[in-house]
C-alpha cells in the first residue's frame, strides 16, 4: 500500500495518468459525437480514427509508407509544441506559434524558389523569421505590457496576409493557386534524406527533418532541466518578482524566450515545407492550425519535451485517422474535435492532481489513525492482523 | 461613402457587443479568451434557426428567434468556461483557447453532419440564410440599416447602466476587483462570476450571429470568425474596460475593418493599387499598434484571471 | 444570577490534517464589554474567528447568542446574528467610493437600481454619532489607512451589528491614530456594542479591554480581568515562558561609511507625488540603522531605490564610495549588497523551486554553481545547501529537495536570511525581517542581524514593529510622508516620542 501511494504521489506519474485520462475522455466524447451523427457506422469510424495507418494490411507497403507520412507531419507539430511548452515554462502563452510557423514557411519557400538558396540557408532564414516574429511579441510584452496572447493572434493574421502576398508573386505561385514544387524549381533546396527513406519503404519525404526534430526536443529538455539558462527561465515563469529581485533580467528573458519559441516554430515550418510534401496555398483565408494543435500536443505531453514527441505523434495520428473515416457520412474534423476536447480537459489537470493528492493524504491519515489505535490496543494481542 | 458608413457601423456593432461581453466577464474577474469560439457557436445557433424557419415567417419573428437562438447557444457554450475556470480553477488561457478551437471544430462537424444528412454529395460546412438575413435589414435611401446596429446601441446603454447604477453591477465589479471583500459581505463570488461569464457568452453569441450576417448570406463554419473575438478584446483593452470608451474604440476598429470590404469603391484608394491583403490585415495591424501605445497604462480589474478560492481568504 | 453574554463559544475544537488548531476553547463575550483575545501567531485566534463566521465547522463545541444555541454555516448567518468584523487586511474595493464599500452587500435598491441617497444619510448620521469622520464620496485608494479603517467600522455599524470584532486593528496605525481608535472602541462599548479585540499587543489590551482570553498553541489558557493582571503576567500566559524583551548586544563600533544616500527621490507607483522626497543618510560599517515609520510612508520605495528594484528619479546611492545609482540589481548584489525583502512570497522565494534552488537564487551564476558551458553543477549546489541548512537550522520535510512552498513561514524566512547573510555582504538591507514569525524565530533573526553587525558590516533595517525599532538598531531614522523627519538614539528615546515623529507631529531638520 505504501508503495502504491508513493507511486501515485510522484508528479511524473500523475502527469502521465492525467494525460491518458484526457485522451480516453476526449476519444470517448468524439465517439459520442459520431454516435449522434450516425450510430450505425460510429464504431467503425472511431476505430479508423484511432488506427490510422494500421488500417492498411501488415504485409503491404502502404502501412509503412503511411506511418512515415504521419511521422513527417509530426515533425512540424512537435516543433510547434516545443515552441509552446518552452514559452509556457516562463509563464508565457505563445499562441502566436502559428504566425511564427507561417513566417518560417513563407521565407523558406520564397528563399528556395525565388532566391534559389540551398536548403540550409532556407532553413536558417526560416528560423530567423520565426525568431523575429517571436521577438516582436516579446518586446511588446516586455516594453508595452501587451498581453502576448492578443499580440500573438493579431500577428497571426498579419503574417497570414503578408505571406500570402509574398508568395503570390509570379515567381513562386504556380497557376494552381499553390506555390511551385520546390523539386521542380530548385532541388538543392530540398532537405537531404541521407538514405533515411530506405527505412520506410522508400518514402521520399522522410528526410533528416525527423532526426533533427528529435535532437531539438532532447536539446530543449536539457536546456530546461540542466542549465543556468533553464534555471533562470523557470524562476521567471514561477515568480517573476523573485526573478527580478535576484537580478535576472526579466524583460530580456521574456524577449529571448519568445524569440527561441518563434525560432522553434519557424524551424518546424522549414523542416516541413522543404521536404516538398506540401505547397503553400496563397489564398488561404485562415491561420494555419499547426500552432494551435501544438498547444494540444504541448499540454497533452505534460509540458515535457520528450512527452511532446509522443503527444505530437498521437495528435497527428488521430488527425490522419480522421481521413480514413467514411466521409460521405462523417467529417474528418472529428479529429480536431477530439484534440480540442483534449486541450479543454488539460485545463483540469491541476485539479485532477489535487484530487489524487487529497485522496492519498486522506488514506495516509486513516492509516496513521489505525496505527495509533493499534498501538493503544497493542498490549492484548501480538502483531494485530494487517487488513 | 454610405457603404463605408454602413459597414463601419455594423462592424462596430459587433465589436461593441462582443467587447462588452469581454468587459462584463472581466469585471467579474474571469478573462474570457474564448469569445472567438463563443461567437462561432452563437452564429451556428442563429444560422440554424434561420435555416429551419419556414419560408414566409414574419421578419419580426425571425429577428427575435434568431437572436434568442444565438444568445442561448453562446450562453450555454460559455458555461464550459465558467465551470472550468470558476469551479475547477483551471487556467483561463488554456480553457479559452480550447473553447476557440472546440467552437470551430464542433460547428464544422455539426454543420457537415446536417448537410450530409440532407444531401450526401454536399460535404461543405456552409449554411445559407439569404431570406433570414433580409429580415434584419431596412433600406433607408440606399443605407441598409441593420436592426443589430440599434440593438448594439441599446445593449451599450443597458450594460453601462447595469455596471454603474444597479446592485448587480456594483457586486459584479466588487468580485473582479476584490473578491475577498465581496465574500466578506455575503456576496457569492462564484455565483457572480458565473453571471459575468454567462452574460459574456450571451453577448458573444449575439455578436457571432451579427458577424456572419454582416455582409454575406451564407457562411462556411470551417473559417470561424477570423480573430474577431480577439479584436473585440483589443477594443475592450483600448476602451479601458469602460462601456463608453469601448463604443468609441469599436467605431475606430470598425472603420478599419470596413475599409477591407469597400476599399475598391474609392477612387483614390484604387489609385494606390494596394493588394487586398493590405486591407485585410489593416484592423489587426491597427489594433496591435494601438495596444502597444495604450497597454502600458491600462487599468484592468485587479483580480481578473485569478481563480477565487474560498479557502484562502 | 446568570450573566448576560452576547456571544458564547463553548468548548470549540477544530482539527486540520496534522494539527489541532483549536483544542476545547471557550470564549464568552459579555454585553457591552471590550474583550481581548490574546495569543501569538498560530495560537488559533484566526481559526476561532473563522469558526464564529461559519467559514469552518468545528468538530466539537457550540455557539450561543444571547444564551440560545445558534448554527452558523456561513458569513451571512453571522451577519444576520449581528456579528461584524474589521479584518486585519481591509476588505475594501479600492476603486469604489467609501459609500459604495459601506453599502456593498446590503444595497438599498428599488427594482435592483441603487438608491444611494438614504444610505448616504444613514452613513453621515453614524459617522457623526461615533466620531468616525470620512468623506462618503472619496475613493478608497485616495484616503489614509486610518480613514479606511473607519470605513470598515462604518460598514459594521451600517449593518446594525451588535458584536464587533477587531482583528489586530492597530498594526497599521500611528500611535495617535491608535489612541483615537481606542476612544472609538470605548464609545462603541458605551453605546452597548460588544467588542472582541484580537491582538498581541499587551499595552493596548491593558489600556482598553475589560477582560482578556488567552490562547496558546491552539489551547485555552484562561480568561482574566485586565485590571487585575500585569503585563508580565499576560505575557507569560501568552508565550508560556518569560520572554527576554530586550535584545542582548554590545555598543556599536561604527567604522567607514558603507552606504551613502544623497537627495534620493523616488516616484510613487500609487499616486502622482513622489513616494521618497530628497532623502539623505549614511550607514556605517558595524552599525544597524533602522528606518522606522508607519506602513506606506515611503519605506518600501526607499528600499526599492537603494536595491534597484525601481529606478530613482534623482539623487545618488553610493556603496563603499562607488556610485551605484544606475547599476543593475545584479551589479549591486555582487558588489556587496544583500536584501532580505519585505514580502518573502512575492520577492524572496520561488515557491515551486526546491529549497536548494532557492538557496542559490543570488549566486547560481557563480562558477561554484554553473560551469563554463552554462550547466548547473548539481553536486556543489547540494553540498552548499546542506551546509546552510545545518548552519542556520532550516527545517523542512525532505531537506534540500523540499519545495519551498511546503515549508513553514519561519523556515522560509530562515532560508532567505541564510542566503543573504551567507553572501557576507558589506551592506545588509533587511525589510521587516520578522514579519509574521513567532517569538523564537524573531529572536533568532535579531541575533543574526547583530552578529552580522559585530563582524564589522553595515545593516539597514526597515521595521514597523515598535519593539523591534527600539531594541535592535543603534540609530533610528523616522520616515514620514517620504521624508526623514528625525534621527533618534534608541537608548535615549521613548516609544511615545518615536510615535510623535512617526505621526508627523514632531520633526527636526536632520543633518544627514
Amino acid at each position: 500500500m505504501k508503495y502504491v501511494r508513493a507511486f501515485f504521489k510522484n508528479n511524473g506519474v500523475q502527469s502521465l495518468l492525467s494525460s491518458i485520462l484526457c485522451v480516453i475522455i476526449g476519444v470517448l466524447l468524439g465517439y459520442v459525437a459520431l454516435l449522434i451523427i450516425n450510430a450505425e457506422g460510429a464504431w467503425e469510424a472511431i476505430t479508423h480514427v484511432m488506427m490510422n495507418f494500421f488500417t492498411w494490411p501488415e504485409d503491404g507497403p502502404f502501412r509503412l509508407r503511411y506511418f512515415a507520412q504521419t511521422v513527417v507531419y509530426t515533425v512540424p507539430l512537435l516543433m510547434c509544441s516545443l515552441s509552446i511548452l518552452f514559452s509556457y515554462k516562463v509563464g508565457l502563452f505563445n499562441i502566436g506559434a502559428s504566425g511564427q510557423y507561417m513566417a518560417g514557411a513563407g521565407i523558406a519557400i520564397y528563399a528556395a524558389i525565388a532566391w534559389q538558396m540551398p536548403w540550409y540557408v532556407c532553413l536558417l532564414l526560416a528560423v530567423a523569421a520565426g525568431a523575429v516574429i517571436g521577438a516582436i511579441s516579446g518586446a511588446l510584452k516586455a516594453y508595452c505590457n501587451v498581453n502576448e496572447v492578443i499580440s500573438g493572434i493579431m500577428l497571426n493574421w498579419i503574417i497570414l496576409y503578408s505571406v500570402n502576398m509574398l508568395l503570390s508573386s509570379d515567381i513562386t505561385k504556380s497557376p494552381t493557386a499553390e506555390t511551385y514544387h520546390i523539386l521542380h524549381k530548385n532541388p538543392d533546396a530540398m532537405l537531404p534524406t541521407l538514405g533515411l527513406e530506405e527505412l520506410v519503404g522508400g518514402y521520399q519525404y522522410f528526410t533528416i527533418a525527423v532526426p533533427i526534430a528529435i535532437l531539438v526536443a532532447i536539446a530543449v529538455s536539457i536546456i530546461l532541466s540542466k542549465t543556468k539558462f533553464g534555471y533562470e527561465l523557470k524562476a521567471t515563469g514561477n515568480n517573476k518578482n523573485a526573478a527580478k529581485y535576484c537580478g535576472m533580467r526579466e524583460k530580456r528573458n521574456i524577449i529571448v524566450t519568445l524569440c527561441i519559441s518563434g525560432a522553434l516554430a519557424g524551424l518546424g515550418a522549414a523542416l516541413f515545407y522543404l521536404t516538398d510534401i506540401k505547397q503553400w496555398e496563397v489564398n488561404a483565408s485562415s491561420v494555419n492550425a499547426m500552432g494551435f494543435n501544438g498547444i494540444a500536443a504541448a499540454f497533452l505531453g505534460c509540458l515535457d519535451p520528450i512527452g511532446a514527441i509522443i503527444a505530437s505523434f498521437f495528435i497527428q495520428h488521430i488527425t490522419f485517422g480522421g481521413g480514413y473515416i467514411d466521409l460521405s457520412v462523417y467529417s474528418s474534423q472529428i479529429s480536431s474535435l477530439i484534440s480540442s476536447i483534449i486541450i479543454y480537459l488539460c485545463g483540469f489537470v491541476l485539479f485532477f492532481k489535487y484530487c489524487v493528492n487529497h485522496l492519498i493524504d486522506r488514506s495516509e491519515e486513516r492509516k496513521k489513525k489505525r496505527e495509533e489505535a493499534a498501538l493503544a490496543a497493542e498490549e492484548n494481542e501480538v502483531g494485530g492482523d494487517v487488513k | 461613402m454610405i457603404l463605408l458608413t454602413q459597414y463601419t457601423l455594423i462592424f462596430a456593432s459587433i465589436l461593441i457587443l462582443v467587447a462588452l461581453g469581454g468587459c462584463v466577464s472581466e469585471h467579474s474577474g474571469v478573462i474570457n479568451l474564448g469569445l472567438e469560439g463563443i461567437m462561432v457557436i452563437g452564429a451556428l445557433g442563429g444560422a440554424l434557426v434561420m435555416k429551419y424557419l419556414p419560408a414566409g415567417t414574419s421578419p419580426f419573428v425571425i429577428v427575435i428567434l434568431t437572436m434568442m437562438a444565438a444568445i442561448v447557444a453562446g450562453t450555454v457554450y460559455s458555461s464550459l468556461l465558467a465551470v472550468a475556470c470558476i469551479n475547477f480553477k483551471a487556467d483561463q488561457t488554456i480553457i479559452g483557447t480550447a473553447l476557440n478551437l472546440l467552437g470551430v471544430a464542433a460547428a464544422t462537424v455539426a454543420v457537415k453532419a446536417i448537410n450530409i444528412a440532407e444531401d450526401p454529395n454536399n460535404t461543405s460546412s456552409e449554411i445559407v440564410y439569404r431570406e433570414g438575413r433580409q429580415a434584419f435589414l431596412t433600406d433607408i435611401g440606399g443605407f441598409e440599416l441593420n436592426v443589430f446596429m440599434i440593438i448594439a446601441f441599446v445593449v451599450l446603454i443597458g450594460i453601462a447602466v447595469m455596471l454603474y447604477k444597479t446592485r448587480f453591477g456594483l457586486r459584479l465589479m466588487a468580485c473582479g476587483e476584490h473578491p475577498q471583500a465581496a465574500d466578506s459581505v455575503g456576496i457569492n463570488v462564484y455565483k457572480m462570476r458565473w453571471a459575468g461569464v454567462l452574460l459574456s457568452g450571451a453577448l458573444g453569441g449575439l455578436g457571432g450571429i451579427v458577424y456572419i450576417t454582416a455582409g454575406v448570406s451564407q457562411w462556411m463554419f470551417e473559417n470561424g470568425v477570423a480573430g474577431f473575438g480577439f479584436l473585440a478584446l483589443a477594443v475592450m483593452i483600448f476602451g479601458q474596460w469602460k462601456p463608453k470608451h469601448i463604443a468609441w474604440a469599436a467605431l475606430l476598429f470598425g472603420f478599419f475593418r470596413a475599409l477591407g470590404n469597400v476599399h475598391s469603391g474609392f477612387d483614390f484608394l484604387k489609385a494606390l493599387d494596394l493588394p487586398s491583403g493590405v486591407y485585410n490585415m489593416l484592423p489587426y495591424a491597427v489594433s496591435l499598434i494601438v495596444l502597444a501605445f495604450t497597454s502600458k497604462r491600462s487599468r484592468a480589474p485587479k483580480a481578473e484571471g485569478i481563480p477565487y478560492d474560498k479557502g484562502s481568504r | 444570577m446568570e450573566e448576560q453574554f452576547a456571544i458564547e463559544m463553548l468548548n470549540i475544537t477544530k482539527v486540520f490534517p496534522g494539527i489541532i488548531a483549536n483544542d476545547n476553547i471557550t470564549l464568552q463575550l459579555k454585553k457591552g464589554e471590550i474583550h481581548a483575545l490574546l495569543g501569538e501567531n498560530g495560537a488559533g485566534k484566526s481559526t476561532l474567528m473563522s469558526v464564529l463566521f461559519g467559514l469552518y465547522q468545528p468538530e466539537q463545541g457550540i455557539i450561543k447568542k444571547d444564551g440560545v444555541e445558534v448554527k452558523i454555516n456561513n458569513p451571512n448567518d453571522a451577519n444576520d446574528l449581528g456579528i461584524g468584523m474589521v479584518h486585519q487586511h481591509f476588505k475594501l474595493v479600492e476603486c469604489f467610493t467609501v459609500l459604495d464599500n459601506i453599502i456593498l452587500g446590503v444595497e438599498p435598491n428599488k427594482y435592483g437600481f441603487l438608491q444611494k441617497s438614504e444610505a448616504r444619510k444613514k452613513v453621515l448620521e453614524l459617522s457623526e454619532k461615533y466620531g468616525l469622520h470620512v468623506d462618503p464620496d472619496a475613493y478608497i485608494e485616495d484616503i489614509t489607512v486610518g480613514m479606511q479603517q473607519r470605513t470598515e467600522i462604518l460598514k459594521m455599524l451600517y449593518r446594525d451589528n451588535e458584536i464587533l470584532i477587531f482583528d489586530e486593528p492597530t498594526a497599521v496605525l500611528t500611535p495617535q491614530e491608535i489612541d483615537e481608535l481606542m476612544q472609538i472602541m470605548k464609545n462603541l462599548a458605551a453605546e452597548g456594542k460588544s467588542i472582541l479585540f484580537i491582538s498581541h499587543k499587551l499595552n493596548e489590551i491593558k489600556a482598553v479591554a475589560d477582560r482578556c482570553t488567552v490562547l496558546r498553541k491552539g489551547k485555552y489558557i484562561g480568561t482574566v480581568n485586565t485590571k487585575d493582571a500585569t503585563i508580565e503576567e499576560l505575557s507569560a500566559m501568552m508565550v508560556g515562558r518569560n520572554v527576554n524583551f530586550h535584545v542582548e548586544k554590545t555598543p556599536a563600533k561604527p567604522g567607514d561609511v558603507v552606504l551613502e544616500v544623497e537627495g534620493l527621490t523616488v516616484a510613487s507607483k500609487i499616486h502622482k507625488n513622489n513616494a521618497v522626497k530628497n532623502v539623505s543618510f549614511k550607514v556605517r560599517a558595524g552599525e544597524i540603522v533602522c528606518i522606522a515609520g508607519i506602513d506606506g510612508n515611503g519605506q518600501t520605495e526607499l528600499v526599492y531605490g537603494i536595491t534597484g528594484l525601481e529606478p530613482v528619479k534623482s539623487g545618488t546611492v553610493k556603496l563603499n564610495g562607488v556610485d551605484i545609482t544606475k547599476a543593475s540589481i545584479r551589479k549591486r548584489s555582487v558588489s556587496g549588497m544583500s536584501h532580505i525583502p519585505e514580502d518573502r512570497h512575492k520577492h524572496g522565494l520561488v515557491l515551486d523551486y526546491s529549497l536548494e534552488d532557492n538557496l542559490i537564487l543570488q549566486t547560481y551564476f557563480k562558477r561554484d554553481f554553473t560551469n563554463a558551458a552554462g550547466f548547473l553543477r548539481r553536486n556543489n549546489i547540494r553540498e552548499y545547501a546542506n551546509r546552510l541548512i545545518e548552519m542556520y537550522d532550516i527545517r523542512s520535510g525532505q531537506g534540500p529537495v523540499t519545495k519551498a512552498r511546503s515549508m513553514s513561514g519561519g523556515n522560509q524566512q530562515k532560508a532567505i536570511v541564510a542566503r543573504e547573510i551567507d553572501k557576507n555582504p558589506d551592506l545588509l538591507v533587511a525589510v521587516q525581517p520578522t514579519r509574521g514569525l513567532d517569538v523564537g524565530a524573531i529572536e533568532y533573526i535579531h541575533k543574526q542581524l547583530i552578529n552580522h553587525r559585530d563582524q564589522g558590516h553595515a545593516c539597514l533595517l526597515v521595521s514597523l514593529e515598535l519593539d523591534e525599532v527600539m531594541d535592535v538598531p543603534d540609530r533610528i531614522l523616522v520616515m514620514y510622508e517620504g521624508e526623514i523627519v528625525g534621527e533618534l538614539d534608541p537608548k535615549k528615546t521613548t516609544q511615545e516620542e518615536l510615535g510623535l515623529y512617526m505621526a508627523g507631529a514632531k520633526r527636526d531638520e536632520v543633518a544627514e
